[in-house]
């Protein structure tokens, strides 16, 4: 098989921008399971969530996908913190996070995606936006804008969610009860109150990366299954709780797969990532920068 | 009771009950029926990793169709009885059962739950993209319309799925009152003390997932000769997963009771809400039922009904 080049190229810049995407989609994971130690592995479903909250508002008033999506932050936020106090009353304090705080999210994800079955159907849905169609043309590369624009407002959030953790005070008490919850507890700092501030972050991510997710592709309920072991893959490649080790991780992955997509067909992008995080778990647990 | 005892009253009642179904001259009962037991399998199977060793394994589907393309293979090549299929499609599961476990549970739990995660969906992809079963488009088996002794065919169909499910439920409760058992509950209960112990916590966890993907895989095998046209959304579908979840963690997952309760219950209650209501609706009860157990009463239904024969003693 040839590599044309300009093929070559476009297959590269295809997949930093997937990545981009990725990054965003992971970023609550990484909150989530690589500093919490919380294995949400709902977080699709609240994805996907989002995004049919932007595909509404976006058909019934016309605003636009990614607009909506900050606006309803605060929603998430709440959400959030609803989730982390039911997990952490039922399962966290009586220690039994493991096999029960794994089924509670594994019903959330089912209840989530059959929920919106129901009232939506198993169409797909997308919405409308000045962004979504045209495309920048540099010499034989192409940047689509609508992957273009998720892409930059993911890496703007991916900044700002790390200056908040290593410049705020919030951010550091959240990077210190990964370490020593007990420690925390000492300077009469409350780690429970720390962690649903933390997983309430992660959660309101998965409102921007919904809306980013329908600008890049219709939607439909079960899409999100897609994007389990994707997060997870990532998360755990990037290093667990690193959200720079997320950034490189996503790309390489969006890389890896818009490589696949491009000269093997498309069918087979989801067996890489996979197969990719079961590389990953057997032989480099600790993810490509280590810990 | 001895284990060889309980082996014995199983097979009798599943005799009795073969016995009497036949009695019935409604196809659709043993149509029902037969999906019933193979829950019944599937989340006993399940629970051997899932609550004796604490292990949450979301893979079931994949293992499960694993059982069921293996059928459909073997099927395309040379057409066996099921009896030898089910072995196939056993052997098949146990075997990637056993990878799986190798090449992750020296890690942190969490890890082999999203492993299996994982592994439901490259199998998707490695069974759609494999055109000599079908791929995408799916496989059709010819299901004959009778079958030796037993004469109609969905009865033989339900025949070996109740074997299996009575063969599933003495596994499982061998295992319960063996040294294998109480090397699984120090596993769940607190693996680092168990290890410290002198407990070979890798080698018994590789025998509970070897076990576990074998029964799951015998679930599967019967599949393409049930349906008669397999595809891969329908082999692996999501339900799989979450039912063989769902059933012991309703049902109980310290013993071997608690999925059997399960998966009667929910098993019975979804065939009546699917056709009464809309699948789409039994699957979400299924989701609220998991979600609501798993808060309100963590050991199940067995957790519950335990402390009233306690008092009566």
């Amino acid at each position: 098989m040839s590599f044309p080049l300009d093929l070559l190229l476009n297959a590269i810049v295809a997949g930093l921008l997937l990545g981009g995407f990725y990054a965003a989609v992971t970023s609550g994971i990484t909150i989530a399971f690589g500093i919490l130690d919380i294995v949400n592995i709902a977080h699709p479903a609240f994805i996907i969530l989002g995004s049919y909250i932007a595909y509404i508002v976006n058909t019934n008033y016309g605003f636009d996908p990614i607009v909506v999506s900050i606006v309803m932050l605060p929603a998430f936020y709440a959400l959030g913190a609803c989730v982390y106090q039911v997990y952490y009353l039922s399962f966290e304090r009586r220690g039994q996070e493991a096999l029960r705080g794994l089924a509670f999210f594994f019903g959330l994800l089912f209840i989530t995606e059959v929920g919106l079955i129901l009232v939506f159907g198993v169409d797909y849905r997308y919405v409308e936006a000045i962004y979504i169609g045209p495309t920048l043309h540099y010499g034989f590369v192409d940047l689509p804008l609508r992957m273009l624009v998720p892409c930059l407002v993911s890496l703007l959030l991916i900044l700002l969610l790390q200056v908040y953790l290593t410049r705020t005070f919030m951010g550091r008490a959240i990077m210190a009860v990964a370490q020593d919850q007990e420690a925390l507890r000492l300077m009469a700092a409350d780690p429970i109150r720390i962690k649903r501030v933390a997983f309430a972050i992660s959660i309101a991510t998965a409102s921007l990366a919904g809306a980013f997710l329908i600008v890049i592709q219709p939607v439909e309920p079960s899409v999100g299954r897609e994007y389990i072991g994707r997060v997870f893959a990532i998360c755990v490649m990037g290093g667990m709780g690193s959200l720079p080790g997320t950034v490189i991780a996503a790309m390489l992955l969006g890389v890896v797969e818009s490589f696949t997509a491009t000269f093997y067909g498309p069918s087979w992008a989801p067996a890489v990532s996979f197969g990719f995080l079961l590389l990953t778990l057997a032989f480099r647990p600790a993810g490509i920068l280590g810990r | 009771m001895r284990s060889w005892t309980f082996t014995l009253v199983a097979v009798v009642a599943g005799a009795a009950l073969f016995a009497a179904s036949r009695f019935i001259q409604n196809d659709y009962f043993f149509f029902a029926g037969y999906v019933v037991l193979q829950y019944i399998v599937l989340s006993t199977a399940w629970n051997i990793l899932g609550g004796y060793c604490g292990y949450v394994n979301f893979g079931t589907a994949a293992l499960f169709a694993l059982g069921a393309y293996t059928s459909v293979a073997i099927h395309k090549l040379y057409p066996i009885p099921i009896p030898a299929l089910i072995a196939a499609g056993g052997a098949v599961s146990a075997v990637v059962g056993l990878g799986i476990g190798y090449l992750t549970l020296r890690l942190r739990g969490a890890f082999f739950s999203i492993a299996t995660l994982a592994l439901a969906v490259v199998i998707q992809t490695l069974i759609t993209n494999w055109d000599f079963v079908g791929g995408s488009r799916g496989a059709y088996i010819l299901r004959p319309n009778t079958a030796p002794l037993i004469g109609n065919y969905i009865q033989y169909l339900f025949l070996v799925m109740l074997v299996l499910a009575v063969a599933s439920i003495a596994v499982a409760r061998l295992i319960e009152r063996s040294r294998l058992g109480y090397g699984f509950a120090t596993i769940r209960d607190d693996e680092i003390a168990a290890e410290a112990s002198g407990v070979p916590t890798l080698r018994l966890k590789l025998i509970a997932t070897t076990l576990s993907g074998a029964f799951m895989g015998m679930a599967g095998a019967p599949l393409p000769y049930y349906v008669g046209y397999l595809d891969p959304a329908s082999g692996f579908s999501l339900a799989y997963a979450v039912n063989s979840i769902a059933m012991p963690v309703i049902g109980g997952t310290t013993t071997w009771v608690g999925p059997l309760i399960g998966a009667v219950l929910l098993g019975t209650l979804q065939q009546w809400v699917t056709v009464t209501i809309s699948s789409a609706v039994n699957l979400l009860i299924v989701g609220l039922l998991l979600v609501a157990f798993v808060i309100i009463a963590p050991n199940g239904i067995v957790g519950l009904v335990r402390p009233l024969f306690a008092r009566r003693k």
